[in-house]
């Protein structure tokens, strides 16, 4: 098992003939995931890499059956995308792009919930990844090896980093997540832990969290509250002076909200550890499952 | 972004919000001129990017044209919370009976914009919202509708002190719920709308910050920024599409990803350094973007070592090598360039680096820790 997507999603990509969608098209496929369509208006009856191409999402999902869908995008186009997808019955979108405006999304996200079954993850992620079985996404497939250790982000490379460091140290994951850096994200933190702790094969998550918003106080209030796994943690940001975007549009401390001792704090008052500096992560990670 | 008052009382007016007159003045002398032309009490108002204004002295009240003049000496060049005052607003002095604060803001919790509104209006609404936040009345409005007429009379009648000035307000609330959308607003608050004694109702103060994800579709709103009220390499920085934020370390920093870049500045502090600044230079790095990055962090004196940390996704190894090198040709580094690349094309990235002066590192660990050293050494050897 893992969580969202595994060796069964189909998987559309949106905006797939671009030069983004086209080398992720290829990276994805290499990678294993069952990508069964494109979509590109005007392309229809085209192939890239062998998938076939499609003018609309409805019609991608009409011939393929996909599932799940991945927008390669630009931003401006990014909201019509999400909605296109939600429309056409997608249970996933992956939203990769970034600078979509704020507004646009809180928009996005109440005409889900009141009209679609759809999830969205992002936007500004870097996708999902069930290591061996599937990624959707941009995440590098090569760092990452297939066990029980659940992934969830904030951030891409940092979790790269941090990944790399798991899988180094014999600490497979079952699925690697990046929820996305925006101030309004379609899936938080609450959601992940929800789905990790469902998933017989995950045995601990790694949650990485940065400065900006309460949803890591939120988290730890869920971990206390619901959990039964383990969970390690780590706070980027420690340094960041108040008041500034730290590149990603949710990552500011204002206020004096949202600052990384804030989180940090509440997740030791609940009893999960948050490491000091990213490859300490691993041995916190060791300590729990050996 | 932030914008000044009088920039966001402009946007006011458009959205039919009553602010009353008001003029900027970047001297002592245009204030006057603008009082005696006005010929009734005014305000002198420091129009600068921080809160306060008020405590700091940057507000004072005039009545006539030699008080302007004197108040608009003491304001401009004033400093408040390290910022220089440049520009005054010399606005229409009023008789204020009642204070309410008017906001609404782009809420993380709830996903989507809150509008609030307080009798207790006038001051820092934080402090409002910290001791009594039974005084703050909030609702969510739905993004897709908009604030519909009933809702804004149910907020007015909550906080104004009588039934005509609640109707009125109930017209205004609408109008700043507008301007805020229309401008992709993360904040736009009126702290106070103010009843006169006559019962008027104005908008005497405005303030807003927007969304940098919706200024490109916005240029009428980009055109805003005030250029004096950032470092200029932040300003460049923005111009090429990477995120930097100026600190006031030693060490300087080139990462990509955001999260990465933060996790880099903390582990530089872990270790018993400071970083120089923040920079992202993002997903899909060009060598341009590189080179670029180079020279902001070049332009900054303070800066004793450089630190690339590089964990390539869509970013290419290579790609990186290919500006450091670009942009360290022709000379050898004026000060040590440590470079961490993991990752996509990292072998054809390090082949690139290994012509060079460039100190590779094999971890973020080791990176960090070799640049916080050669930071530290006179002359940059270690």
């Amino acid at each position: 098992m893992s969580i969202l997507i595994d060796g069964k999603t189909k998987v559309v990509v949106q905006g797939a003939t671009g030069r983004d969608g086209s080398f992720h098209t290829k990276q994805m496929l290499d990678y294993g995931t069952d990508v069964v369509a494109g979509v590109t208006p005007g392309k229809a009856g085209e192939r890239i890499h062998g998938v076939p191409v499609f003018n609309s999402v409805e019609d991608a999902v009409n011939e393929t059956g996909a599932d799940t869908s991945i927008l390669f995008v630009p931003h401006r186009f990014a909201v019509d995308a999400v909605n296109e997808a939600a429309a056409a019955g997608i249970s996933l979108v992956v939203c990769v792009s970034e600078g979509i405006p704020i507004l646009d999304m809180a928009r996005v996200m109440k005409d889900l919930k009141n009209n679609s079954a759809t999830r969205m993850i992002g936007p500004n992620s870097p996708g999902l990844i069930s290591p061996g079985k599937s990624k959707v996404g941009i995440i590098p497939g090569q760092i990452m090896d297939q066990g029980n250790v659940g992934v969830v982000s904030r951030s891409g490379t940092l979790t790269y980093e941090v990944a790399h460091h798991l899988s180094h140290a014999g600490f497979g994951q079952s699925t690697v997540i990046g929820i996305g850096g925006d101030p309004i994200i379609g899936t938080g933190f609450i959601d992940v832990l929800r789905l990790f702790e469902a998933d017989p094969e995950t045995e601990l998550v790694v949650l990485i969290g940065e400065i900006g918003g309460t949803d890591e106080e939120e988290a730890a209030r869920f971990i206390k509250e619901k959990m039964s796994k383990p969970v390690v943690a780590f706070i980027a940001g420690q340094t960041a002076p108040p008041g500034r975007r730290m590149g990603h549009a949710g990552a500011i401390v204002s206020g004096g909200k949202g600052t990384a001792k804030e989180k940090i704090e509440a997740f030791r008052d609940v009893n999960v550890e948050v490491a000091d500096i990213p490859s300490r992560i691993v041995d916190l990670v060791k300590a729990k499952l050996s | 972004m932030n914008i000044h008052e009088y920039q966001a009382k402009e946007i006011f007016r458009k959205h039919g919000i009553p602010v009353p007159w008001g003029e900027v003045a970047e001297t002592p002398e245009q204030a006057k001129k603008l009082a005696a032309d006005f010929g009734k009490p005014v305000v002198v108002k420091a129009q600068v990017h921080a809160g306060g204004r008020g405590k700091a002295g940057g507000v004072k009240l005039a009545a006539g044209a030699e008080e302007a003049e004197t108040a608009a000496g003491k304001i401009l060049g004033m400093e408040i919370k390290g910022l220089t005052v440049r520009k005054v607003l010399v606005t229409e002095a009023m008789d204020i009976a009642a204070e309410i604060y008017v906001g609404v803001l782009m809420d993380r919790k709830l996903g989507g914009p809150l509008f609030m509104v307080s009798a207790a209006g006038g001051i820092d609404i934080e402090q409002v919202a910290r001791e009594t936040p039974e005084k703050i009345h909030k609702f969510a409005v739905d993004p897709l509708r908009g604030l519909r007429s009933f809702e804004a009379r149910n907020l007015a009648f909550r906080v104004m002190p009588d039934a005509d000035s609640a109707k009125a307000a109930a017209k205004i609330f609408p109008c700043l719920y507008q301007a805020f959308a229309d401008s992709d607003a993360s904040l736009a608050e009126i702290n106070p709308l103010i009843v006169t004694k006559d019962g008027e109702v104005w908008a005497i103060d405005a303030k807003m910050n927007i969304d940098d994800n919706g200024l490109d579709r916005r240029p009428e709103i980009a055109a805003l920024r005030d250029a004096d009220a950032e470092a200029p390499e932040e300003g460049e920085a923005r111009n090429s599409e990477l995120s930097y934020v100026k600190l006031d370390g030693n060490v300087g920093c080139v990462v990509n990803g955001a999260g990465l870049a933060m996790a880099t500045m903390d582990l530089i502090k872990h270790h018993g350094g400071d970083p120089a600044n923040f920079l992202d230079i993002g997903g899909s790095s060009s060598p341009e973007k590189v080179t670029t990055a180079m020279r902001i962090i070049y332009a900054d004196k303070n800066v004793k070592s450089i630190l690339f940390n590089i964990f390539g996704g869509i970013t290419r190894c290579d790609d990186v090598a290919r500006g450091i090198v670009e942009a360290v040709k022709g000379s050898p580094p004026p000060i040590p360039i440590v470079v961490r690349l993991t990752g996509t094309n990292e072998e054809e990235g390090r082949k690139i680096l290994g012509k060079t002066d460039l100190i590779p590192a094999a971890t973020m660990d080791e990176a960090v820790q070799k640049a916080v050293e050669l930071a530290e050494t006179p002359g940059g050897t270690a």
